[in-house]
């Protein structure tokens, strides 16, 4: 008897539980930030969440960058896409073209949200497609022992970073003052080592309509000289047309390299791997005679709706939870990251020295980063990347190869 | 009913093998796939013809050829001359088992462990550069993988190195099978060394060479991860071949038409090499 009176409890509360579980809205989230994050962080966040909406469950489809991003991209061509979707600014376009994503401007319309504190927001045909909720800028880090050796300030300007590169080159010992990967595999070289310079003079590789302005423009050809003048002086480690991002800071740490443009999520890496090395972080060096803010390269963990979620209200009770002072300061302050709320500050920032400096270099400049959104991101570097070889090599000129590149880069927005 | 007996296979290759092939196949003849929301145009071969007056693409399957022809090349000396060498009775049995482990390495390794290793030893500040100028080979640092020059040789050594180990044990099984008699009976007739290679040994192999060969083609066309890897095609082209030209057509162009027609071009290649193989199987069994 007791046992059918167990039996008929345990029905009872499945039957309760399964009626509950019916009313609920689930989201699934699909993210690669959740394996990047220390464990249970990120799924604390979700059930604060949970806990302010309730009726809302978040189920989490986590994996590494690549297999996020292959699956996004495979789920959208079949209209399976996951209700909420962690987005990078590369693929933006992609999946807008499917018709993949739902617009964030309707959905904040719709909840009479105001957006004046989101730090960007990606737009494509005038409206919101992706919110970065996670920037990552791109300082450069500066060995300061080996700066100090040398009696050399860290460089604000183009000229004293060249005159610094040179004072600190000795390749008889294989040391060099800059690293410039240019990779065709990971072709963010031409992102984060080439254009972030233009960007932090103030200068644009599109112009007013968005569209490719790499022939006839002189910012950018400016740019490019300098960066060749770089390699020509010889203070460029070499390896440089192989060479991938972490290779990059795998010299730097290994004391090789004095000076790499590196994003701030690698601070933690870069000290686990060297614990003595003794380095600071600065502004990118502007031109000459510049004095305005600094385009700062980052990269985002960025938020997007799916066009086929049946629960779009809920999901953007999502984002508008992660875009919030609150969970945007949880979330930055366990992954290390700038907000994308303006009035978020993250912890780190006041325990950690070299975030402050950091956060002031972000207060100070402004996010810029030309690739997010646009077409075939990846490829538009690679089409940068291969004709910059040739121009380094001294194969082709200067305006031969800003003409090859926006005949390539045209091609690609057609 | 023999037909009935043989339909879980049929279906396996229907489901496996044909109806991507198939699918492939019509992308190859439409304007865009996966990527545009909006119904493919039927165009033709125009994607096989932009494709085949392509530079790029000219230029890799130039680089594909050369990878390949000179990495079956070489396989099949390597493999071979470490089989005679493992076969022979001039070495002892533990000598022979030490070199067995040795000369089979690089077999254990998967292609994206052999593409690290092969970055880390052909870095500029790397093991190799490191020990060519202690010995005074080279007169400074090379760039291996980052020198338009050297990249394609480059490559095409790593993959050579790991690669040579299937010759080696299918040749090595080769030659256990080669009966004594035959030799006895040329070194009666007076033949020396060369002779008794040349007229008994490699008559021997010969299907096996075919085979292997064949094969070892096919699957060097293939070859992607070791490439992409290593160099990503670059620099400069230097080293793309079809398979990267693909990969960067398909995930970063999102140009899955093209990348359709790129293989079914590489499919075409592979096919007119696997008539040959079929044959020389055909052969080998007459």
């Amino acid at each position: 008897m007791k046992k059918l009176a167990l039996a008929l409890m345990i029905a009872l509360l499945l039957v309760a539980g399964g009626v509950m579980a019916q009313d609920d809205v689930v989201l699934e989230f699909q993210q690669w930030w959740e394996p990047e994050l220390p464990e249970g962080s990120f799924r604390a966040i979700l059930d604060d969440f949970e806990a302010q909406n309730p009726g809302i469950r978040v189920e989490t489809i986590s994996g590494p960058y690549l297999t996020t991003k292959d699956q996004i991209i495979a789920s959208a061509a079949t209209g399976t896409m996951a209700d909420v979707v962690g987005l990078d600014g590369a693929w933006v376009n992609v999946l807008w073209k499917q018709g993949a994503l739902a617009s964030l401007t309707q959905a904040m319309m719709d909840a009479e949200y105001d957006d004046s504190e989101l730090a960007a927001q990606i737009r494509l045909a005038g409206e919101t497609y992706m919110i970065p909720i996670a920037n990552f800028i791109y300082p450069v880090f500066v060995n300061l022992d080996m700066l100090e050796a040398a009696g050399i300030d860290p460089p604000t300007t183009r000229a004293e970073f060249a005159a610094a590169a040179m004072a600190l080159t000795d390749p008889d010992n294989n040391v060099y003052g800059w690293a410039q990967p240019l990779s065709l595999e990971q072709p963010n070289g031409i992102q984060n080592d080439t254009m972030s310079w233009l960007w932090a003079s103030g200068g644009s590789m599109l112009d007013d309509m968005g569209m490719p302005h790499l022939a006839g423009n002189e910012a950018l050809a400016g740019t490019l000289e300098y960066l060749k003048s770089l390699h020509d002086a010889g203070v460029v480690a070499p390896g440089s047309f192989a060479m991938k991002e972490n290779e990059k800071v795998e010299e730097f740490v290994n004391g090789r390299v004095a000076m790499i443009v590196n994003t701030l999520a690698h601070f933690t890496l870069i000290r686990e791997r060297n614990p003595d090395l003794n380095f600071d972080i600065t502004a990118l060096p502007a031109a000459e005679g510049y004095d305005g803010p600094r385009g700062l390269p980052y990269a985002s963990w960025g938020i997007g709706i799916s066009a086929n979620t049946e629960h779009k209200a809920e999901a953007w009770k999502l984002i508008d939870y992660l875009t919030s002072v609150e969970g945007n300061t949880k979330l930055t302050s366990i992954a290390n990251a700038f907000p994308g709320n303006v009035n978020a500050t993250p912890d780190f920032i006041q325990t950690d020295p070299l975030f402050e400096t950091a956060f002031a270099i972000f207060q100070e400049g402004y996010l810029a980063n030309e690739f997010t959104g646009l077409p075939a991101a990846e490829e538009l570097m690679r089409q940068m990347a291969e004709p910059f070889q040739y121009y380094l090599e001294g194969d082709i000129d200067l305006d031969e190869l800003l003409e090859i590149a926006q005949e390539e880069w045209e091609a690609i927005f057609e | 009913m023999p037909y009935a007996y043989l339909s879980p296979t049929l279906l396996l290759l229907a489901a496996l093998t044909v109806l991507p092939i198939a699918t492939v196949f019509l992308y190859s003849l439409v304007d865009n796939v996966i990527v545009n929301p909006n119904p493919p145009n039927f165009v033709g071969l125009d994607n096989y013809e932009e494709v085949l007056t392509n530079r790029k693409f000219r230029g890799a399957l130039g680089n594909t050829l050369y990878f390949a022809l000179v990495s079956v090349v070489a396989h099949f000396i390597i493999g071979l001359s470490f089989a005679l060498l493992l076969n022979s009775r001039l070495l002892s049995a533990n000598v022979k088992a030490l070199f067995r482990v040795i000369y089979i390495l690089p077999w254990v390794f998967t292609a994206s462990i052999i593409a690290i290793l092969w970055r880390l030893l052909m870095n500029p500040h790397g093991v190799i550069n490191f020990l060519l100028l202690e010995f005074g080979l080279i007169p400074e640092l090379m760039e291996w993988l980052s020198d338009r020059d050297l990249a394609l040789n480059a490559v095409t050594f790593i993959n050579i190195w790991s690669g040579y180990p299937f010759y080696l044990v299918s040749f090595l099984a080769g030659l256990q099978g080669i009966p004594d008699d035959l030799y006895e009976a040329g070194r009666v007739d007076g033949g020396n060394g060369w002779q008794l290679f040349r007229h008994i040994t490699l008559p021997q192999l010969k299907p096996i060479i075919i085979s292997l060969a064949l094969l070892d083609f096919i699957w060097t066309v293939h070859q992607f991860t070791l490439i992409w890897m290593t160099t990503g095609g670059g620099p400069m082209r230097s080293t793309e071949v079809l398979s990267t030209y693909t990969y960067k057509a398909a995930f970063s162009s999102h140009e899955y038409s093209i990348a359709s027609t790129i293989a079914m071009v590489i499919l075409a290649i592979c096919t007119f090499v696997a008539i040959f193989y079929v044959r020389s199987q055909r052969m080998a069994d007459e």
